[in-house]
């Protein structure tokens, strides 16, 4: 093997020091010398790094990083330079599989499409196409999500789809509407070249997006580095780079961003200009942040008040500021309310859609912005608004179906909703792609439950064997990245085409090629008569996407393959008037709010209402972002006498999701092999709890059991990765979702993976009792699998 | 003066809510957002109510002999499943929606006696009262479907 770094044991490897243009560093790593590289962007995080991939003889030996790319100019982290090795593993998936007598068995495409094709039209004849639902993922690529969200919206007419961005994404999306009007980050990575301070509220960049995180990094290297504030209950990798670190109790976000806000605005550091001209309702946000004090935040949040008075000053009297915000708002209480807070912050300052000042509502995964986009989350592709008519309207004219055809009647089902009606039995047939619901939704003995539901038949097309795949009735083998070419977009905006470099193993399809066969099965049709899906290669479905953009926010008019090819990514818009693309958006200061061009009218922050269109025509804003406060509203679930303290979830450097790429590379494994429960000093102290005990986590709602990792997080809180599941080692209960709680938040209907109240147990002779219960469950997955 | 029998309509029906909700809340606790939800406007209406209660002793409240029209039949009983959850969100919207009224005419005497406390807390049960009933109608919407057409 040779590689340029060793990014296990130096993970974001040697400084390039900067201040304006990032330096070039190529790092690389194969197996074996390439006779020939495919240019492609990585999929193991939501950065979106240009990669190339080495092939020889028709293998995947390697990746390097792309050096004319603008998002990584040639860097990769662990998971980009190891993750690859994935695809030729022995394990992939190569046949279709259909459950037969209780077991799995080998069949063909034509048994398994037809299959399906049967089930679906018994559905649709007993309960409408309502009885369908789909549960995609943050890693298919544009084309496929574009095909999928036409056959689900104009085909069948379900209103039944999101995918597991919903988990990830959802609360990113939602809070730039509500601020902006549409979805789309205002900023650019450039801005972190230039700025005088960053922003990491519940963002652990360090170990999420490691290159972004190498950028930071070069900056703190350089000359006239920036300061770093970062809000994160626990002291991570990116927490011991900060200026100034408030570490708040789970749950308090909003009380933390109030209080900044009330002491910025107190203090006279906003720009009342950019505040008239550009925005509405700030007179209720000063309101609102008025009530919150420093030492109230403190007695709420436990930041201690001289801390917020420093970040408030620093924030404050930035001349730039790039923010970026991540899970620990999104899954956590008020996540919308409280990542929206981030947005009142840069439009307040007046520090937004210039160089330097950037907000970054991150996203989780490589192609949740296209999930996003093209509808395959429920929302309407081009990011079109299903309470406004015309645009639904639009859709109709463009698919040559009838309006009434798409579903536009009330919000799309969110996923957790999906769930629900599987739940209830009013959804019949649920088809899961890309993703590992079994380890990834909260509250698993649930999710369990649903998937093995006798009325409910499950479809599930991977790569892999998966938690999830143990369920399904249907197993459909999926080409992934680096086997079919296809576009996705980064949390910047860029998007990046990624080449076929080798074949699929076995029968393996791409998702896109199995979608148009089920639309062409299914007899989906358009007013004439002619089939709905009018593309068959993903470069035709690419051109029809573009078509769909036109005139909206996410113009992508003036792409093409050929253009794509060759550079780096473009940012969308990218049309007649940016020909190559668009770093930043709303530099005049107008922004996607107008009535007729809001991708949605808003909610309520507390309950999720839905404004109504009436209501919206009446206060249009026409063009100006709205500043929105909220109060502060305690979580549902906190510790008491019987779990005392608070359990908080997250990822691990090395991992990826449900490890289903990143635990088939060895040396990313060997780094970060299993589960723990991480554990302060204090509470460690008080439990006598020594370095690998294992202790029993417990919740309302399940058990796991996981080795002690103590220091590092407040006192009263303990962290679980969620990665761990049970495909490669089901010796113990080890997934931090068997204790989260199902419910979510009200206006972006993602789930609250970031706090639940738990209780430890050292488990000294109880572990092997443990064992036992979960032997029982294992015997049955044997059986199912044998 | 009869104002004390519309602050005590909306007194008594707010009160009413707080019960409805919180019974409703209890009835759909499977549907987990139905349960925060309720529990949450249920915590409003006791706000409302204490709001309200102020000026019941400041006018002499005067109980309406007649009974409660609406919470004498609606919300009886609790019911399970999804028809049962639609009539139970629409009978609360159909009580919420008394609180609105009783308000547009307590609000109409408050103004006219130039009670500036008053017509301000009348103002603030619309504000709630609009966003209770504005969850409700979102919620209905987004269950219609399914309930009328899917569910067995």
């Amino acid at each position: 093997m040779q590689e340029t770094r060793n990014s296990i044991n130096n993970i974001w490897g040697e400084r390039t020091p900067y201040r304006g243009k990032w330096p070039v560093r190529v790092d690389q790593r194969v197996c074996e010398e390439p006779d020939k590289w495919v240019q492609s962007a990585c999929v193991l995080c939501s950065n979106g790094c240009g990669i190339d991939i080495g092939v020889k003889d028709g293998k995947m030996v390697g990746v390097r990083g792309r050096k004319e790319d603008v998002v990584n100019f040639g860097r990769l982290g662990p998971k980009g330079l190891h993750g690859w090795v994935a695809n030729n593993s022995k394990d992939r998936l190569t046949k279709p599989l259909i459950r037969k007598n209780g077991k799995l068995e080998e069949a063909s495409w034509d048994e398994a499409m037809e299959l399906i094709v049967k089930k679906s039209k018994e559905i649709i004849e007993k309960q409408t196409s309502l009885g369908i639902g789909f549960y995609t993922s943050g890693q298919l690529f544009l084309e496929e999500y574009y095909t999928l969200g036409v056959l689900g919206k104009a085909g069948l007419g379900t209103p039944h789809m999101d995918g597991n961005t919903r988990l990830c994404t959802a609360t990113a999306a939602a809070a730039l509407k509500i601020s902006f009007g549409s979805d789309g980050q205002p900023g650019s990575y450039s801005d972190l070249d230039t700025t005088d301070c960053i922003l990491h509220f519940g963002h652990n960049i360090a170990s999420q997006q490691t290159v972004l995180w190498m950028r930071i990094l070069d900056r703190l290297a350089g000359p006239n580095p920036p300061k770093i504030i970062v809000i994160d209950p626990r002291k991570t990798f990116t927490a011991e780079k900060a200026t100034v670190h408030l570490a708040p109790k789970p749950g308090t976000n909003v009380p933390v961003m109030n209080g900044l806000l009330n002491l910025i605005i107190e203090a006279g550091h906003i720009n009342k200009e950019y505040i008239n001209a550009h925005t509405v309702g700030f007179e209720d946000l000063k309101k609102i942040v008025s009530k919150w004090p420093p030492e109230r935040v403190e007695e709420v949040t436990g930041v201690p008040a001289s801390k917020l008075r420093e970040a408030a000053h620093i924030l404050g009297t930035t001349k730039s500021l790039v923010s970026s915000v991540l899970q620990g708002v999104y899954q956590s209480m008020q996540a919308t309310a409280a990542a929206v807070q981030i947005n009142n912050l840069h439009l307040i300052r007046g520090l937004i859609g210039i160089e330097g000042s950037g907000i970054y509502q991150m996203n989780g995964q490589p192609t949740s912005q296209n999930t996003r986009e093209c509808g395959a989350d429920g929302d309407l592709p081009g990011f079109r608004n299903w309470g406004n008519k015309e645009h639904v309207q639009q859709l109709a004219d463009l698919w040559n179906v009838e309006l009434d055809k798409i579903p536009h009647w009330s919000p799309p089902t969110h996923a957790m909703q999906i769930w629900r009606f599987a739940e209830t039995g009013s959804i019949k047939m649920l088809w899961i792609s890309g993703t590992n619901p079994a380890v990834s939704m909260p509250e698993l003995s649930r999710v369990r439950k649903i998937l093995q539901k006798e009325d409910l038949f499950v479809i599930a097309q991977d790569a892999f064997h998966t938690e999830t795949t143990r369920y399904a009735d249907v197993v459909l083998p999926a080409a992934i990245w680096g086997e079919k070419t296809g576009c996705y977009t980064n949390v910047g905006r860029t998007v990046h085409i990624s080449h076929k470099a080798i074949e699929p193993p076995g029968e393996a399809k791409s998702d896109l090629d199995i979608f148009i066969d089920y639309s062409r099965r299914m007899g989906f049709k358009d007013k004439d008569g002619t089939g709905l899906i009018k593309w068959n290669t993903a470069e035709e479905a690419f051109e029809a996407w573009k078509e769909c953009t036109r005139g909206r926010p996410c113009d992508y008019t003036g792409m093409s393959y050929a253009k794509l090819t060759g550079g780096a990514g473009i940012q969308w818009p990218c049309n007649e008037k940016y020909p190559d693309g668009t770093p930043h958006i709303y530099t005049d200061g107008v922004f996607n709010t107008a009535s007729d061009y809001c991708e949605a009218y808003g909610h309520d922050f507390d309950t999720g209402a839905a404004v109504t269109e009436e209501e919206y025509k009446a206060i249009d804003p026409k063009g100006k972002a709205f500043l929105k406060g909220a109060d502060y509203v305690p979580p549902h679930e906190v510790p008491d006498e019987e779990y005392p303290l608070w359990l908080t979830t997250g990822r691990l450097v090395y991992h990826f999701h449900t490890r289903t790429k990143t635990g088939r590379s060895k040396d990313l494994q060997d780094a970060a092999p299993d589960g723990y429960v991480q554990i302060s000093e204090q509470d460690a102290t008080k439990y006598g709890i020594a370095e690998g005990d294992m202790l029993e986590v417990t919740s309302r709602r399940g058990k796991v059991v996981e080795p002690a990792k103590i220091g590092g997080i407040e006192p009263g809180t303990v962290f679980i990765p969620f990665h761990y599941g049970s495909w490669d080692n089901d010796d113990r209960p080890r997934a931090a979702n068997e204790l989260t709680i199902t419910e979510w938040d009200a206006v972006s209907k993602q789930p609250h993976f970031k706090y639940a109240a738990v209780k430890i147990n050292k488990t000294n002779g109880f572990l092997h009792k443990v064992s036992d219960v979960f032997d029982t469950i294992k015997d049955k997955f044997k059986q199912e699998e044998a | 003066m009869h104002i004390g029998k519309y602050i005590d309509l909306v007194h008594r029906t707010e009160e009413d809510l707080v019960k409805a909700f919180k019974l409703v809340a209890n009835a759909h606790g499977d549907e987990v957002d139905v349960y925060q939800t309720c529990m949450l406007l249920s915590s409003w209406s006791q706000k409302l109510a204490d709001e309200i209660e102020v000026f019941a002793k400041k006018y002499k409240e005067e109980r309406d002999e007649e009974p409660d029209r609406l919470t004498q039949t609606l919300l009886k009983k609790t019911r399970k499943g999804g028809m049962a959850l639609l009539r139970d969100l629409h009978d609360l919207y159909l009580i919420v929606s008394e609180v609105e009224v009783c308000c547009t005419i307590l609000k109409q005497g408050a103004t006219g006696l130039r009670d500036k406390e008053l017509v301000a807390s009348c103002e603030e049960v619309e504000r709630q009262t609009k966003r209770q009933l504005s969850w409700l109608t979102t919620r209905m919407k987004s269950a219609a479907p399914q309930t009328l057409i899917v569910a067995e």
